[in-house]
């Protein structure tokens, strides 16, 4: 090891270590500000480099997106739109990526425990070692993120670059970024810059601009600036994403009482046998006792 | 091996008691280690385009004696005063650039008439080179203009500047190319 690892503040199906640090560190955040892409795509680049993720084959279908959506080895996609807007063209560019949301809805799916985690600054990664390819985050997750990796047999998402991060460093697509639409800091810091830019946007015309953060999932990792925040599906974008409902009964009703049912199972069997004792066949001959060894 | 049942009851004793002794809790809070945390950093100047960002060059290794050093990841200079760290997808991809097999890493020349290249070693690359200009100096210097002036230039030769060519480089060649009395040059002197 040349690192301290993070602590971990939320763990997949986990009761014990929830959280397992006592230290409190800053939540990280990426700000993203769609109105100033220019859709160069050095974040896209710059993350597969960093992720020694090699190139995916693509397609040409007559639009500057590099693929359709996410892909296990793709995390970062910047998505290409044109909408008519005021007489014009709005061309829209959004990155696309996991949003490290502070109630993650893949952790909320994941049954296997350790498997996803929240570390103590926010960061919502996929640990490969304890995940068991079932493919309940990506159901679990209201943004489409995580992907399934038919090679290794695991789930697939963007880290934040927790490993860069940890030691104090940018995320690698923010670090790339030539215009600047993609900053790193402090969450409070990044919305803090994101209401200054969605103000400036609305000065400028954009009387429709937000800053996208959304409450259902307890607020984004990812703040995203939109110019045009009434019109979240030209960004691909869900208006009230949450948990779904099925995950959350699943894990806070269903499987609480299907561990009481396996308990009282094996209190009932143990009951049973020291009341009752073994079932005996009469005239088997099997009296459970071992024939002595040849 | 025949496993008796006390055999198998021991050895599923001495097998739990060793799995739950032996603490996960370290593994599942490991995270990807930082992988450039011991690498050799080489600055540098992205090759590609007149902006000229600055790069660091992540190499395997540190330098000592029996490393076969290898470029193992290519990123912006935080330090660079031009692109701060950032870079285009072009400068951003120049990892895979430098280990690429394609890459040109010898010097090869097309002789006239000829339709290939062919391999030629830095030394007869740098005589040739030496020989040619020689021979256009001599045959294109021109001494005096039509006034009978001193001027001592050789239009024969023109001499253009890399984007990517440090201020020390330019400053060289610009006296070299001076020297010999060339009077079209150009340098992109700024980086």
């Amino acid at each position: 090891m040349v690192m301290q690892s993070l602590e971990i503040r939320r763990s997949s199906a986990s009761v014990w270590g929830i959280p397992s640090g006592i230290r409190t560190l800053p939540t990280v955040s990426k700000y993203i500000d769609t109105s100033t892409c220019i859709g160069c795509k050095a974040c896209e680049v710059a993350c597969q480099e960093w992720n020694d993720l090699r190139p995916v084959q693509t397609t040409q279908t007559g639009t500057y997106q590099t693929m359709p959506t996410l892909h296990p080895e793709f995390w970062n996609l910047i998505r290409f739109n044109e909408q008519n807007y005021d007489g014009g063209i709005a061309w829209i560019m959004r990155k696309d990526q996991c949003m490290h949301c502070d109630d993650p809805g893949c952790l909320a799916a994941c049954p296997a425990p350790g498997a996803i985690v929240q570390y103590a600054n926010g960061i919502v990664d996929v640990n490969q070692d304890l995940c068991i390819g079932c493919g309940y985050c990506e159901s679990g997750c209201p943004f489409d993120v995580p992907r399934f990796h038919a090679t290794t047999g695991k789930m697939a998402k963007c880290t934040l670059c927790v490993d860069r991060t940890t030691v104090g460093l940018e995320p690698a697509c923010v670090k790339a970024c030539p215009t600047g639409c993609l900053q790193f800091g402090t969450k409070d810091d990044m919305v803090v810059l994101g209401n200054q830019r969605v103000a400036q946007l609305q000065s400028a015309g954009y009387k429709n601009a937000a800053l996208y953060n959304p409450a259902g999932v307890g607020g984004t990792g990812v703040v995203t600036v939109l110019a045009h925040g009434n019109h979240l599906d030209w960004y691909s974008l869900p208006a009230d994403p949450h948990v779904p409902i099925l995950t959350r009964l699943w894990k806070h009703v269903v499987r609480p009482l299907g561990m009481v049912a396996i308990a009282g199972a094996v209190i009932g069997a143990f009951g049973h046998f020291t009341k009752f004792g073994r079932k005996e066949v009469p005239g088997s001959g099997d009296s459970g006792v071992q024939p002595p060894p040849a | 091996m025949e496993l008796t049942r006390r055999g198998f009851l021991k050895a599923s004793v001495v097998g739990g008691t060793v799995a739950l002794g032996f603490d996960v809790s370290a593994a599942k809070a490991e995270m990807r280690e930082f992988k450039i945390s011991r690498t050799t950093e080489t600055r540098s100047i992205c090759p590609y385009c007149a902006v000229s960002c600055g790069v660091i060059i992540h190499t395997l290794g540190d330098r000592a004696k029996n490393v076969k050093a290898s470029v193992v990841h290519v990123e912006g200079d935080p330090d660079n005063p031009i692109s701060r760290g950032s870079l285009c997808p072009k400068g951003a991809t120049l990892k895979d650039d430098i280990i690429n097999g394609n890459r040109l890493t010898r010097p090869k020349i097309r002789r006239p008439g000829s339709d290939k290249w062919e391999n030629i070693t830095w030394d007869e690359a740098i005589s040739k080179i030496a020989r040619n200009i020689k021979t256009t100096r001599d045959k294109c210097f021109v001494a005096t203009n039509a006034k009978g002036q001193t001027v001592n230039r050789n239009p024969g030769i023109a001499m253009i500047g890399g984007c990517t060519d440090t201020n020390e480089f330019n400053f060289l060649q610009w006296k070299v190319i001076t020297a010999l009395g060339v009077p079209y040059r150009d340098t992109q002197a700024r980086v």
